[in-house]
Order: structure tokens, then sequence, then C-alpha cells
């Protein structure tokens, strides 16, 4: 038997009830788990860690030496979903995506939901991820988001919630397949013991969205890289080997007559679709950033006539926005007439005076972020801030309140993990990837982010955050 | 059909590789030359050699007042500051495998990327045993051109990468040799039999030479067979017809220019004599095949990998 740290009182744990019984998904995990020696665990650690350098699964740290290749650690505890539970989010899923989609389509074009008064049209025309460069732009099937990456989490109260929703080039995807990859390597009879749902066919269905995200016949798809500089450079480069398709950088595009061309050894080839990985201003040096090297010059231009399809779409930034996503739920009710199946978070926007006030007067229990923030950069968790640190937010807000958001403290539900003193609870997250194409698709489970540091709550791999496998099992 | 991009990764990746292995050889024979007994003047020849054929004397002599085999050694094979040394080859190869991963194998791709970690490791301890560690470098270029033979698709990357092969092999053969070409200038002495059996050795064509010859190692033969021998692997002539037969492959018709001048270049060595070469002068023959090499790589470069 391995020694389990027990979960801390008031945080939902994965595996073990508050009376410390083993949740029934996790029985058989245990009873193997049980059977292996610390020694052989140990060893299958170590065999990950080199094969993970091997195979050069690594990302570039920005700032450190150009030679400095960090992996990212992996922990071989799986996270497990109940059957029940996935479908409840897959659906949940589904249907957040189509209403975003909804929202960007309306919110480019008529703006019905801002002249319904749903939400204050400045927030949304106003906003630095607004582009208006795409009013009136129409796209096909008027998929705005062919790929999103939704961050969702468990609180104590055993809810799934969603914490943000990332519609512009959100990545992961790649660890989410190779954990599994490894996790077949390392531990194969883990797998005849359990009706593991396969994930390995997500490059298949993204080729398929990718097609389907345009008119053209026989489309030629590309994936668009920044660089072999760029962090997460191994993902654009494993994506287009897993799809068959060219993986380009700007300098090998070039616009022509407003259609996009590559160079290729055999002369130049039509482009159809793109599946960037290139942020909007870095697109297009005539349209945006004049100074970006990563973009192809004409490329807004060819995208406007509709010659080539972007994926995802210039512009996607503004709904999953943290003032914007407030309004999610409402979004659901309005384009779907339905009620939400996935809960939010409850936000305070700092922009509104009382709601400003509230967050001001309880700054030690709540976590303020920056509406424009990501990867866990610029924000201030309050239970676990100093003084210093809380009065420091405290001015920045009243310097300038529309740039933040508050939530509650969530008590992120926590999975037993492999650290220096054992197997011990750290905190949890789950980035499922939701392919919006013909039909909506979820490859089941998706990236499963562990916080590795006690107590901590920032999953972020810039931050020391690790990954798992994450199980949906069937029933 | 690939992006002129990916060809050109591809083509530097063994280009580089190739360089690595065949900076390893000609390190090989200086340093066993150098061990014979000969005059102090002899030996340092020998051991500038390497600098002398790769243009990096300049270099070198802006870093280090003094030529000793150790500031050599650590220079040529594993100084990370020479853009020109053995480990910053390996790293430039392993850089241009990098940039386009999804385009080699698997297995390419984890022997590549285990080779420039150990050429670090090697940077940061050192060389305790300077045979093996040229050992260890020919044989992980071995290794990556079996492992690119064994699993790659044959099509146009395929063709890319062993073209970058071809042209960086008749680059370094035809400078290898040149480094030997005064000999035969002279009255051939002991000491020049140990030269020419180092060069065939370092080139890996002793047993070849004896199987073809059946005869003590002369000059001239030596000659013969690195530039004419349709049936050495790193002669002048196998390379040029391995590179005709490869262009004559790649899809598109981009490559007339090329085409044509590989075409010349081949007709020239398979109807050249090594009696001619020698009376005309073995050092301007090969200064000439080397720029027409030359011209090749930038017809090349030109037709297929240009990305502006």
């Amino acid at each position: 038997m391995h020694r389990i740290e027990p979960p801390a009182a008031s945080i939902y744990d994965e595996m073990l009830g508050a009376d410390l019984s083993v949740r029934p998904h996790y029985d058989e995990f245990l009873r193997w788990l049980n059977q292996q020696s610390a020694d052989t665990l140990a060893q299958r650690r170590q065999e990950a860690e080199l094969l993970f350098h091997r195979v050069g699964i690594t990302f570039a740290v920005y700032g450190d030496n150009p030679d400095a290749e960090r992996l990212i650690p992996f922990d071989t505890i799986p996270r497990i979903l109940p059957a029940g539970e996935w479908r409840t989010l897959e659906a949940g899923l589904r249907q957040r995506v189509t209403a975003l989609n909804a929202f960007l389509h309306d919110i480019y074009h008529e703006g019905h939901i801002l002249k319904a008064g749903l939400i204050p049209a400045e927030q949304v025309l106003a906003n630095a991820q607004y582009q208006t460069a795409m009013r009136g732009v129409n796209l096909p099937h008027g998929i705005y988001s062919h790929i999103s990456g939704v961050d969702v989490i468990r609180h104590n109260d055993g809810q799934y919630y969603v914490l943000e929703d990332n519609l512009r080039v959100p990545s992961g995807v790649s660890y989410m397949l190779e954990n599994r990859k490894m996790m077949m390597r390392l531990f194969p009879e883990l797998f005849a013991r359990h009706a593991v749902a396969p994930v390995e066919h997500y490059p298949s269905l993204l080729l398929d969205t990718l097609r389907h995200a345009t008119h053209a016949d026989n489309p030629t798809v590309v994936v668009l890289t920044p660089g072999h500089f760029n962090s997460a450079y191994f993902e654009h480069a494993f994506l287009a080997q897993q799809m068959g398709v060219e993986l380009v950088e700007g300098r090998d595009l070039f616009v022509r007559n407003e259609r996009v061309y590559m160079r290729t050894t055999a002369g130049h080839k039509q482009v159809d679709v793109i599946y960037r990985r290139v942020d909007d201003v870095f697109l297009d040096p005539l349209a945006f950033r004049p100074d970006s090297m990563l973009g192809v010059p004409g490329l807004l231009a060819a995208y406007r006539a509709g010659n080539v399809v972007l994926a995802n779409a210039i512009g996607t930034g503004v709904a999953d926005d943290k003032s914007i996503y407030p309004y999610v739920p409402d979004m659901v009710r309005f384009y779907l007439s339905e009620e939400p199946l996935l809960n939010n978070v409850p936000t305070w926007q700092c922009r509104n005076p009382s709601e400003l006030s509230h967050v001001l007067a309880h700054l030690d229990e709540l976590v303020v972020k920056e509406v424009h923030g990501a990867g866990g950069y610029g924000m201030l968790i309050g239970p676990k801030a100093s003084r210093a640190e809380i009065d420091d937010f405290r001015a920045r807000l009243i310097a300038d309140p529309a740039n933040y958001i508050a939530q509650p403290t969530l008590a992120l539900s926590t999975c037993p993990t492999f650290v220096e003193e054992g197997i011990a609870p750290r905190h949890i997250d789950l980035r499922p990837f939701v392919l919006a194409g013909k039909d909506v698709k979820i490859v089941p489970g998706g990236l499963a982010r562990v916080a590795l540091q006690r107590g901590s709550l920032v999953v972020n791999s810039s931050q020391g955050g690790g990954t798992k496998d994450a199980w949906v099992l069937e029933a | 059909m690939m992006l002129s991009r990916t060809a050109d990764h591809l083509y530097w990746m063994s280009r580089y590789l190739e360089r690595a292995e065949n900076l390893a050889r000609l390190l090989d024979v200086s340093f066993s030359l150098a061990l014979l007994p000969q005059s102090q003047n002899g030996a340092r020849a020998e051991i500038s050699a390497p600098l002398v054929i790769t243009e990096m004397l300049d270099e070198y002599n802006r870093r280090h007042d003094e030529l000793t085999p150790e500031k050599l050694l650590h220079f040529v094979a594993l100084d990370r500051s020479n853009p020109a040394s053995i480990v910053s080859c390996i790293r430039q190869a392993r850089e241009n495998a990098h940039a386009v991963r999804g385009k080699i194998t698997a297995e390419m791709w984890e022997n590549i990327n285990a080779t420039w970690i150990e050429a670090r490791d090697y940077a940061t301890r050192g060389i305790d045993n300077v045979g093996a560690f040229f050992d260890w470098v020919k044989e992980r270029s071995h290794l990556f051109r079996g492992v690119t033979y064994g699993t790659i698709l044959r099509g146009d990357a395929y063709s890319f990468i062993r073209l970058g092969t071809f042209i960086e092999r008749a680059d370094n053969t035809a400078r290898l040799l040149d480094v030997k070409a005064h000999l035969l200038q002279v009255e051939a002495s002991a000491s020049d039999y140990y030269a020419w059996s180092a060069l065939l050795k370092a080139l890996s064509a002793y047993e070849a030479y004896l199987e073809i010859y059946r005869d003590a190692v002369t000059a001239r033969q030596v000659t013969e067979m690195l530039i004419l021998s349709p049936r050495l692997p790193r002669s002048l002539r196998a390379c040029l017809e391995a590179i005709c037969k490869i262009l004559a492959q790649i899809e598109g018709d981009n490559g007339r220019l090329a085409q044509r001048d590989a075409a010349a270049l081949l007709a020239q060595l398979k109807f050249a004599s090594v009696d001619e070469i020698v009376a005309d002068g073995l050092h301007d023959y090969l200064s000439q095949r080397l720029i027409d090499i030359n011209g090749l790589g930038d017809r090349i470069y030109q037709a297929y990998l240009k990305a502006a």
C-alpha cells in the first residue's frame, strides 16, 4: 500500500471522498497502484522524463538562453472522469462554443445582442480585441472559433465551472496526445484494465474541421507558425505532421491578386485554409503591426475577399476577454433559447463603481485578474497574497478599474500527484478542446494541468505547473 | 513538391552532419600523422592542415597565439563559439532538423537530437580519448544516414537530404585530397606513403584501394580513385553520379540549369584521365572542381531552396 496524503478539508478531491473512501471510478486504478512497488513507479517516472527529453517535447522559456528547453513536468497518476460527468461536460461545452460563435457573428454584423441591451455596446465595440476590419465580413458557415480550449475546474461544491474560454490560439493539445501515448507506453496493462475513451483521432478531427471551414473543393490546408523559437513550436510541427499538411512561416507565403500562395520546390501553390498559430496583430504587417516579421503582407485583404480562411478568425479575442466572460450565460439564453449547462464563476466588473467598492473591501478574499491577462500573469490571489501585494493591487484597481475583474477564490479540486514527499493532493484543472466544423466535436478528456506547489492554484506551465493524462471512462 | 524553406532545412541538415563527419575524418588523419617521427615543421604542417582546408586559420589565430594539438582539437572539435567546429555543425544540423521535425521521421529526429545532447556533453566535459571521439562522430553520422535510409518516405524530402550529403561530400573529398596535392610534385619518400595511406583510411577507402589496385599505395592511384572511381562512395565521380540521379527525380521543372551543370561536371569526371590531371597540376584541377561544386550548390539554391 502506498501512503496517499489525505486532501485538505473543504476541498473536493477527484480520488478520495470527504470520508477518505475511494471514489468508484478510481477503484481499479488504486488497486493496480498498490500492486506496484515504489521502485517500479519511480523507474517509470524516470523513463517518462527521459523519453520526453529524447523526443524533444519541450518548450522554450522566454528570456532564458536559447539552448534552455524545459520539460513540462508530467505526472503519472491520471485525472479520471466517469462517463456520466463527461456527457454533461461535453453537452455544456458544445452549447457554450455554439453560443460564442453566434455572438461573434452577431457583433461583427447586426449586433442584435447589443441592441437588446444585454451587453453594454461600448464594452464590445470599444474593446481592444474588437477588430473593426471584421465588420460585415461573411465567413463560411459563420464559424469564428474553429478551435476552442475551454478551461474548466471543479469547485468544492462538486460542480464544474468554466474559468475561461480560449478562442484565439489555444495550445496544449499536443501534450494531451503525448501524455496519452506516454501512459500507454509506460503502463500498457492499465489500459487493459480500464475502458479509456481514445483521444488519438484528434488530428484527423482537426483536419476535417479545417477542410470544412472553406467552400473550396479539395482545399489546401497549412499550419502557420511564428517559427521554431516559439514556445509552442513543438505543437505546431506535431499537428502539421499528424494532419499531413505543410507547416509554414510567414515568409513561405505571399499574396498576389488577393490570393495566398506558398513557395514550393515546384513553384507556387494556392492556400485555402490557414490554421494560424500567430496572434491577430502579427498576421499582416500592412493591416496590423508594421514591424511584424511573422505575418504575410496583404493577408487581411485576401481574407476579407473570401479567398482564404483563417482558423481561428481574426477578432475572436473579444469573446474570450474577461470583461465579456460574465455575459456568456446570457449569450446561451439569447442565441440558443436554452439554459446554460455549465456554470460561470460569479464575476465583479470593477468598471462599475458599486462592484469596485465591493472588490476593494474584500481584496483579501478575491482573485483579481487583468481583463486582457493570460497565462497566470498579472493576477492577485487575495488569500495567498501579502499585505504589500494587496496594497499594490488596490492602487492599480483605483487607477484603472476597467482593466480588472474579480472573482471569489475558487477551491480548485485536487488529484493525488507524485511529489517529492510521496503522493499528495495537488490542485488541477482541465482544458478540453472543442472543434467547431460541420458539427461540434470534442475528443473525450482534454489537457489536465496540475499545480505542483503545495496549495498553489496556478496550473499554468509558465508558472511551474505540470500535466496529467485525462481519462474519460467509457461506461 | 514541398515548401522551399523545408527543402532548404533538410538540405542543410544533412550538409552540416556530413561536414561534421568529414571534419572528424580530417582531424583523425592529422592527428595520426602528427604522431609520426618527423621534423618540427612537418608536424606543425600536419596539425595546421585542418585549419587551412576549412579556412579557419585566421579565426584560430585571432583567438590563440600558439598552435598546439590540444588547442587546435578544442577549437576545431568542441569550441561552440567557433561556428565551424564539429559541435557547432552538429548544433546547426539539429536546428535545421528541429525546424522541419514534422517532415522527418520520429526516429530521425530522436537520433539527431540525441547526437546533439551528447555533443553538448562533450563540449562541456572535454575529450579524453581523441580516437574514440572521432569514431563517435562518424558513428552518429552513419546512424543518422541509416535511420534516414530505413525510415523516410521516398520523395522530395529524401531527395533534398541526399543532395545535401553529396554536395558536401564532393566538396570535402576535394579539399582533403588538395592538402596532399603538393606531395605529387616531389620525389616520393617513405613518409609520403604514410600520408597517402592515412588519407585513404580517413576516407574509409583503404580496403577499397587494396581491392581495386592490389598494389602498394601510390599517389597517382590514390588520386585516380578519389576523383574518378565510380565505385568508391566518397569519390568525386560517385558523388556527382548520385547528384545527377537525385536531381532528375525532383518534382517540377525548376531544376533545368542545376541538372545541366551537374551533367557537365559528371561528364568532365567520366572522361578525365589521371595522367592529364597530374600533368596539369592536381591543385589547379581540384581548385576548379571546388568552384564547379560551389556553383552547382548555388544553382540548386536558386532552383529550389530560395524562399524569396
